[in-house]
């Protein structure tokens, strides 16, 4: 028996979402008994060595040129092989992009019961039960699995990285695998900015900016912090901002350590998508927001003259002038 | 042409979240019941316009429910849609939603399955991984983007921090988010349509649910936010940094 975790990566480096997964499953690993292993796919210019101080023992690196690009059915495959070989009865993914396109696949091929999203580590104490959020963030549920292989896909950012000692052991695991069906044309990422579901702090602004030509103060402001920038709905739908900064119940579901809220109401379908957050900030010119009800701090003022003098605090904070 | 659409009946978006039967089901006194947002907005509407483009496609829609999604179904046909498909079951995990779509996408010999990113309930985002892997069918999840010239798909679908543009054969399965459609309002024209759309039932196959849910819960109340002068923005700074250690 053993815990498998998924590495997943992008242009061949491991993500973060990853570091959290592997932390998890080798405390999964801890609870059950087990050891951890893992394994990544693709080519990789990362040390995979150095990923053993989160707690992986063995990593099997499938190097085969048609793992380069993610195809979820050669992937599957692939995942299914390795989990067989060695013997994973728990087998952990990130609940990324990528998790959501293989982990499902993953369960169909293997009868194993999913938990997609899950927030806390299993409780094993009777049989194996495992968090996860439901209702976009407004409630939890605890999915009880029964199947003798179970997969969890891990909610990005509900579990805290953790690195100690230690170093893994890599080994190669050769495969024919199938050559892809899906064909990479062209990769679009915004260069130098955090992506918004991996950020640790989100500035997010609203219908009260009056324009998108007054996004210069809150961008400013993430720039400071190097936080990721978010918006609600109307402001996306208007085309303010790009649709991949939507959040809340229908855009991204996100769980930053601190979400900054600019002129956004607080509405219950937005609050869904952000209520993970750890600590929320809400800059709001109405004291009747509903928003204020769901913030740990808040600033009752005008967007225009609060979101300069936090970045010139913030600034001064760190010794930038 | 021949496109299946999986729609999903979900609680309006502003529905009270209450559990009854300690804590084990979802109180489904008083809710509205709504085309899951991903369902209509994107996957739907998408598909709808497709049919426009070629009038010889045809779209059949489908969803894994007890006879209280009908109403449901009927305006996910006013919308656009030449029949519906329901399963006739309680719906159980992902696995058995997927195994029972599975078995009416065989049936019907499809060329493309489209489903929402997730469900606003479940948030599982797994029942089109699900289905393409029962089918053994390429799938792409978050699609943004959908263009077809002949049987060769360009799908645009998001990463993390941007997006990548994907080419595909038919068939396949893809999930829809944001960005594929905009949303629309059936008119009056749709709705009488709908009304005279075939509906079918069918029973369910056999199959095992992997998970159930074992209880459910609500997240703490946050203790109350703390106020701060807007003259006096260094002092939240300053709680930031020194109390809540997030910045
Ligand atoms: C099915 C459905 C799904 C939805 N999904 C989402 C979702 O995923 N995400 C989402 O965000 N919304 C969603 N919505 C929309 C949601 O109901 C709200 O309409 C939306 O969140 C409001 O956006 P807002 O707060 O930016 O704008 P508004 O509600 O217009 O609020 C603007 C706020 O700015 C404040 N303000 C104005 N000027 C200033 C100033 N100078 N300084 C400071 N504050 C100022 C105002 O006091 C107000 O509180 C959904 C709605 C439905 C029906």
């Amino acid at each position: 028996m053993s815990v498998l975790i998924f590495i997943d990566t992008a242009e061949g480096h491991v993500k973060k979402a990853s570091l959290e997964a592997l932390t998890y499953g080798a405390k999964v690993a801890e609870q059950l008994g087990t050891t951890a292993e893992a394994v990544v796919l693709g080519t990789t210019q990362d040390d995979l060595p150095a990923l053993g101080k989160y707690g992986v023992k063995k990593i099997h690196h499938v190097n085969n040129d048609n793992l380069n690009h993610l195809d979820a059915q050669v992937y599957t495959k692939v995942i299914a092989e390795v989990a067989a070989a060695c013997g994973a009865d728990t087998i952990i993914f990130s609940n990324n992009v990528n998790g959501k396109a293989i982990a499902p696949r993953l369960s169909a091929r293997l009868k194993a019961g999913l938990v997609a999203g899950a927030v806390a580590l299993p409780d094993t104490s009777q049989g194996f039960v495992v968090k996860k959020n439901v209702f976009s963030g407004k409630a939890y549920a605890m999915i009880s699995v029964s199947t003798p292989v179970r997969i969890i896909a891990l909610s990005p950012n509900a579990y805290q990285t953790l690195a100690g000692e230690g170093t893994a052991e890599v080994v190669a695991f050769n495969t024919s695998a199938d050559a892809p069906k899906v064909k990479l044309v062209s990769v679009n990422k915004a260069s130098g900015e955090v992506p918004l579901t991996e950020a640790e702090i989100v500035v997010s602004a609203g219908r009260g900016m009056k324009g998108p030509e007054h996004w210069g103060i809150v961008e400013e402001l993430a720039r400071t912090l190097h936080a990721a920038t978010a918006c609600s709905r109307p402001v996306a739908d208007a085309h303010w901002r790009p649709h991949n900064e939507h959040v809340g119940q229908t855009g991204f579901a996100i769980a930053p350590n601190l979400y900054i809220a600019i002129g956004i109401s607080g509405a219950i379908q937005h609050l869904a998508g952000v209520n993970r957050s750890k600590v929320i900030v809400v800059i709001n010119k109405d004291p009747e927001a509903p928003f204020f009800k769901a913030a740990d701090y808040g600033i009752v003022g005008d967007a225009f003259e609060v979101v300069p003098r936090m970045t010139a605090a913030i600034k001064k904070l760190r010794g930038i002038a | 042409m021949k496109i299946l659409v999986c729609i999903s009946k979900t609680p309006d978006t502003t529905a009270k979240i209450a559990f009854t039967d300690n804590n084990t089901k979802f109180d489904v006194n008083g809710v509205q019941w709504i085309i899951n947002p991903y369902d209509e907005w994107y996957s739907l509407v998408r598909a709808i316009e497709l049919k426009e483009a070629d009038a010889s496609t045809l779209i059949h829609l489908v969803t894994v429910g007890a006879a209280d999604a009908e109403p449901i179904i009927r305006k996910a046909l006013a919308l656009g849609g030449d029949e519906a498909i329901r399963v006739n079951t309680d719906s159980h995990d992902s696995f058995y939603i997927a195994a029972q779509i599975a078995e009416v996408a065989r049936q019907g010999g499809y060329d493309l399955v489209f489903t929402g990113k997730e469900t606003i309930d479940y948030n599982g985002s797994s029942i089109g991984g699900m289905v393409a892997e029962l089918l053994d069918l390429p799938y792409i999840s978050l699609a943004t983007k959908f263009e077809l010239a002949g049987t060769t798909a360009t799908v645009t679908r998001e990463i993390e921090g941007g997006e990548e543009v994907n080419e595909v054969a038919l068939p396949f399965v893809l999930s829809a988010t944001k960005g594929m459609a905009e949303a629309r309002i059936p008119n009056m024209r749709g709705i009488m349509a709908a009304r005279t759309k075939p509906l079918k039932v069918q029973e369910p196959v056999a199959v095992d649910a992997l998970t159930s849910v074992s209880g459910f819960g609500l997240p703490p109340a946050k203790a109350g936010v703390k106020l701060v002068d807007a003259e006096n923005v260094e002092e939240l700074v300053r709680l930031l940094h020194e109390e809540a250690k997030s910045i």
